[in-house]
């Protein structure tokens, strides 16, 4: 558990950190809570000759309310969210899916960024992103540019950004509606066997927008575009809940693993699933 | 005496002896970050070795090239089989009787297993070094499955002679270590043969491991000027490790000091010796330097012991009114690639023959077959005595199960088999005489203190809710009452590599009135420094404040086996108990000789001796103890010192009743803790604080196993379980509240009736949570499922059972 020799990098602006990026190439990666990387690093199956640490870089810190706009800079850690007021009543499912993120000593080294950059499926913001349709804020060495969190995952560890970019902020608009983010985990520290983010608006007895997005549940996170559509028009009862599962069943595809075998894995999506709509039903 | 004398009961509270909540004197260092453990060790000059280990469960090791390696600055040697074989140390005798190769000798046989090991400047210099050590592998035919293995061509143990004898015996298979047997089989196979009802079933414990906060490590320190060999480890039972040491070495032992200092837990993990310390010796005798190895959290997991992995096949048999007439047992033991259980040299399979529980079972009988696999070696005692968890737990499953087939209330069938209080001293039918116990009173305390009878009536109505339609979770009750064998051992029967199992104390009375004592065991959180100086403290009336104990060091202490299998209280206790006795007596005559009385008419009185019928009369211990070293007593010389070893005339047998209700969700198979009452009976209680302390513990590392915890395997045996995500250890979160109680019956043999306790919540925490979760499955047909039970095996236990539509 001793990480191959590598040099450490502090630059104090994000220009400095792309400057590097750009000269080491393929030999730097940067480090933000570093919960991720640091351990694959003692495994020794990562191999990073140079790190670039991010913790220096003001303009990556701070949480932003813009009337409904809420913007997290990439080093916002999740105890920030988690502490963070307005944030509570803005964007609740954000603060009831943090308290979720392992235990409170990774959750004050843990960022936001880290936790949507890296692309490890088993990361519980990545899928809470897509549910609330975020965009993600990319800065390489020549230009800016926005991902939607939607499109930003392709693979395992593979994602829309550039080796050469770095991503600073994602931003979203706080969610009208009834929301709630559900986890099932062995343990503290644990990642999901199953999570759902599910964010429902409500016209008296009927759902008149939904989003769904499922987590460590595929090689990247799952919005569940149909489990949402099977929703809309319904009263959200037991009928629709059935649809919304098999239409989520349909997009997930997971894989055996010490959490358990597949089989269990689809049971269990479909139970959290239901809790979690239900639960955000009942605060629509 | 006036006023201002203190009365009795404050001259008794004032000595903190047996009984008293003592505070642990450990804690002041170890709350603030001051233990000194292995790694804290610095001596100049000092070496780092590190281990290349195999990725393969079993390979050919075709070649090891060490050479760019070498050739990395700071690296000082890297020793391989090769090194090693001129001394004889390439292999390395077990605790079982078997043997195990240190390094890798042409052959790997579990991943993990340590091939080459390096010597370097730094610990970071090493670690690279183990990078460049090429090595070459022709990958073999892998087997984890000790069936399997039993009847594969695939030969394991190639450095074994085919159909040769093994340390126990016949071996019936290249791959087979030991058929070993206790009991009458005959009339076992007789009794079932024509019983009322026979229940048949097999029980697996699976493999897990102690995984102890601190891992394993050493210091080894050659003084190449006078010759002595000091070595600093995590060592659960030191002056064993010297003596091993010595013999391996060829080194005098009077010319090697092991010392073990604080110990961050230790629950049967660091009793053996490991390669890497042999390693480090031979590192440290060649370079002349001290050399520290210190394995991290994925080595302690992947190679040093693991514990259990016992595949147990029951018959148990019951007339059809409950009473019970007959058990067996036949256990398949996965031992991995070396058989290095620790276990007493005549017992390989432990005392698992405890398996008749707490019940007058007429006739039994055991017998187990030891087997090699590609898996890492062990088969330690994790918080238990030796193979007794695996005992408590198949007994108190096949209870559970012969309840199932009898159509009875589970508590009840115990109830009218348990060994009665009249029946004590009770010879078991598979050889144990159990020196004392109530299990009945204990067992009604126990239900009443949950009001069984009420959590009957509430599960039976969640039944009827969830067959509505109305929950999905289940309530499940489990019950357990177990003995344990603990204290081993006398030394007619009882050795470890020859040496009795025996322990010691050493007291020394300073002039003042405090003292020191010294033990041949070694806590690694048990807090003997608290709770032995009060069995002193009682036992010769001088404070506990004012007593230091001491223990690790063989230089300093007396010899002894060691701390393991709670034998701690009952051997080293019953030797400080005595040794204390050696001094009163002493104390006894130079107290009649300052009072000017004859010796017998003084009598010991708390912290003092009076004169009998005249307690105006009297000497305090520190009065005493000034005189002893001051005053020309006539016929008694100098000083107060007493030294005792003491051989125990039997085991002691704790027991205890452990009741846990669990909620299960049948849909993310989850399970709830809401309520774990553990009534215990160790007899004499030392220190009901430090008990509970003990109790809150082992009930933990019995959630642990029973609901997640494990070390598994794929089929190419890689092990899946290696790091701390998945390998569970429960933090306050997954904890659940305990309920202590207990009764106490003294032992009968023991010079404090005491009985040891650390191990019992482990031996009895296990089958409680684990027959909650086949509780809460009984009344839909569910009999037996493996452990650990974690989400989603309980989900498939309910899946099975059609519980998902």
């Amino acid at each position: 558990m001793i990480p191959a020799a590598f040099e450490y990098y502090r630059p104090d602006d994000l220009q400095g950190a792309l400057a590097l990026l750009h000269e080491h190439g393929d030999e730097a990666r940067v480090v933000a809570g570093g919960h991720s990387l640091i351990p694959m690093m003692k495994l020794r199956m990562a191999e990073v000759p140079h790190l670039i640490d991010l913790q220096a870089i003001d303009a990556l810190r701070g949480i932003t309310v813009d009337g409904n706009r809420i913007t997290l800079g990439a080093m916002v850690t999740q105890e920030e969210i988690i502490a963070h007021e307005g944030l509570a009543t803005l964007v609740p499912i954000l603060r009831e899916a943090a308290l979720q993120i392992a235990d409170p000593q990774v959750r004050a080294m843990g960022t936001v960024g880290g936790n949507v950059a890296n692309g490890d499926p088993g990361n519980d913001m990545p899928g809470l992103m897509q549910c609330l349709g975020a965009t993600f804020h990319v800065t390489g060495p020549d230009a800016a540019r926005e991902i939607e969190a939607r499109d930003f995952y392709e693979a395992a560890y593979m994602t829309a950004r550039e080796d050469d970019e770095i991503l600073t902020a994602v931003s979203f608009d706080a969610p009208n509606g009834g929301q709630s983010y559900q986890k099932q985990k062995r343990k503290i520290g644990d990642y999901a066997t199953a999570a759902a983010a599910v964010i429902l608006t409500r016209e008296g007895e009927h759902c008149t927008g939904a989003s769904i997005a499922m987590t460590n549940l595929s090689d990247v996170p799952v919005w569940a575009e149909a489990a949402g559509e099977a929703l809309i028009g319904t009263d959200c009862g037991e009928d629709a809940v059935i649809a919304a599962i098999n239409a989520m069943q349909e997009a997930i595809d997971p894989t055996e693993d010490n959490r358990g075998p597949v089989a269990f894995k689809r049971h269990t999506a479909g139970i959290i699933l239901a809790r979690a709509i239900a639960r955000a039903w009942s605060r629509a | 005496m006036n006023d201002l004398t203190p009365d009795r009961d404050d001259r008794t509270a004032n000595l903190k002896g047996i009984g008293s909540a003592r505070r642990r004197v450990e804690d002041a260092r170890f709350t603030q970050g001051k233990g000194n453990y292995v790694d804290d060790i610095k001596l100049p000059g000092m070496l780092f070795g590190d281990f290349v280990r195999s990725p393969y469960a079993h390979a050919r090791v075709v070649s090891v090239d060490t050479s760019a390696a070498m050739a990395l600055d700071g690296v000082v040697a890297v020793l391989t089989a090769k090194d090693l074989e001129p001394l004889g140390l390439h292999w390395m005798p077990t605790l079982a009787g078997d043997k195990q190769m240190v390094l890798a000798d042409g052959k790997v046989l579990f991943q993990g297993q340590e091939v080459a090991y390096v010597v370097a400047r730094d610990r970071y210099v090493a670690a690279d070094a183990v990078e460049l050590v090429e090595v070459e592998y022709e990958e073999l035919p892998v087997i984890t499955d000790p069936f399997e293995a039993l009847n594969s061509d695939t030969v394991l143990r190639e450095d074994l002679q085919p159909g040769a004898d093994g340390a126990h015996g016949p071996r019936r298979h290249a791959n087979h270590i030991f058929l070993w047997e206790e009991g009458d089989k005959t009339a076992t196979e007789e009794v079932i043969g024509s019983a009322d009802v026979v229940v048949e079933e097999m029980i697996y414990y699976h493999r897990t491991h102690p995984c102890p906060l601190e891992t394993c490590g050493c210091v080894a320190s050659m003084d190449k000027v006078n010759g002595k060999l000091t070595v600093y480890g995590t060592f659960q039972a030191p002056h064993v490790v010297r003596t091993v040491a010595s013999l391996l070495s060829g080194i005098d032992e009077h010319n090697i000091r092991v010392v073990s200092p604080d110990i961050g837990g230790g629950f049967g993990n660091k009793v053996g010796v490991y390669p890497g310390y042999v390693c480090s010796i031979v590192a440290s005798i060649v370079t002349g330097l001290p050399v520290k190895w210190v394995e991290d959290r994925m080595e302690n997991l992947m190679a040093t012991a693991f514990a259990r992995d016992y595949w147990m096949k029951g018959r148990i048999s019951a007339t059809k009114e409950g009473k019970i007439t007959a058990l067996e047992a036949h256990v398949t033991a996965d031992h991995g690639a070396f058989d290095a259980c620790a276990d007493p040299t005549k017992f390989p399979a432990g005392f698992f023959h405890i398996c008749t529980g707490s019940y007058d079972i007429p006739v039994a009988y055991v017998g187990v077959d030891g087997v090699y696999t590609n898996k890492a070696p062990g088969g330690v005692a994790y918080r238990c005595s030796f193979r007794v968890t695996e005992a408590a737990y198949f007994i108190e499953r096949m209870i559970e199960i012969l309840a199932i087939e009898l159509g009875m209330d589970a508590a009840e069938l115990r109830r009218i088999n348990f060994i009665r209080a009249d029946q004590f001293p009770y010879h078991s039918a598979l050889g144990w005489e159990y020196d004392s116990g109530d299990y009945q009173t204990a067992w009604d305390k126990a239900l009443k203190a949950v009001d069984y009878d009420g959590l009957r009536t509430e599960q039976a109505a969640r039944v009827e809710a969830f067959r509505r339609g109305e929950t999905r979770r289940l309530i499940g009750i489990g019950l357990t009452h177990f003995t344990e064998i603990v204290g081993a051992g006398p030394v007619k029967n009882c050795d470890i590599l020859g040496m009795g199992m025996f322990d010691s104390c050493e007291i020394r009375i300073h002039p003042t009135g405090s003292a020191i004592a010294r033990l041949g065991t070694i806590s690694q959180g048990q807090g003997h420094a608290t709770t032995f100086a009060q069995i002193l403290a009682s036992e010769i009336g001088i404070p506990a404040d004012k007593i230091t104990v001491e223990e690790g060091d063989t230089d300093t202490a007396p010899y002894g086996l060691g701390t393991y299998g709670s034998r701690s209280t009952p051997v080293a206790g019953a030797a400080t108990a005595l040794a204390g006795r050696k001094i009163r007596a002493k104390a006894q005559m130079i107290a009649a000789y300052l009072l000017e009385v004859h010796d017998d008419d003084v009598e010991f009185d708390i912290d003092r001796f009076v004169v009998k019928g005249a307690p105006e009369r009297f000497k305090t211990m520190a009065d005493i103890a000034y005189a002893a070293y001051n005053q020309a007593i006539p016929g008694v010389e100098p000083g107060l010192e007493a030294v005792s070893y003491y051989d125990p005339p039997n085991m002691t047998y704790p027991f205890g009743a452990y009741i846990c209700v669990m909620e299960i969700d049948v849909d993310t198979g989850e399970a709830e803790i809401r309520q774990f009452y553990a009534l215990d009976d160790c007899g004499t209680r030392i220190n009901p604080m430090v008990i509970e302390g003990q109790v809150h513990g082992g009930l933990t590392e019995a959630l642990a196993i029973a609901m997640g915890q494990e070390i598994a395997y794929d089929d190419m045996g890689n092990v899946k379980t290696g790091t701390l995500m998945d390998f569970f250890i429960p933090t306050t979160w997954e904890t659940p509240h305990y309920t202590t109680d207990h009764t106490e019956t003294p032992s009968p043999h023991h010079p404090i009736g005491a009985k040891g306790v650390g191990e019992s919540p482990n031996v009895g925490g296990v089958p409680a949570f684990s027959n909650a979760v086949h509780d809460a499955l009984r009344p839909f047909g569910l009999r037996q499922s493996h452990m650990p039970h974690d989400h989603w095996r309980i989900w498939k236990a309910a899946h099975d059972l059609g519980l998902h539509g």
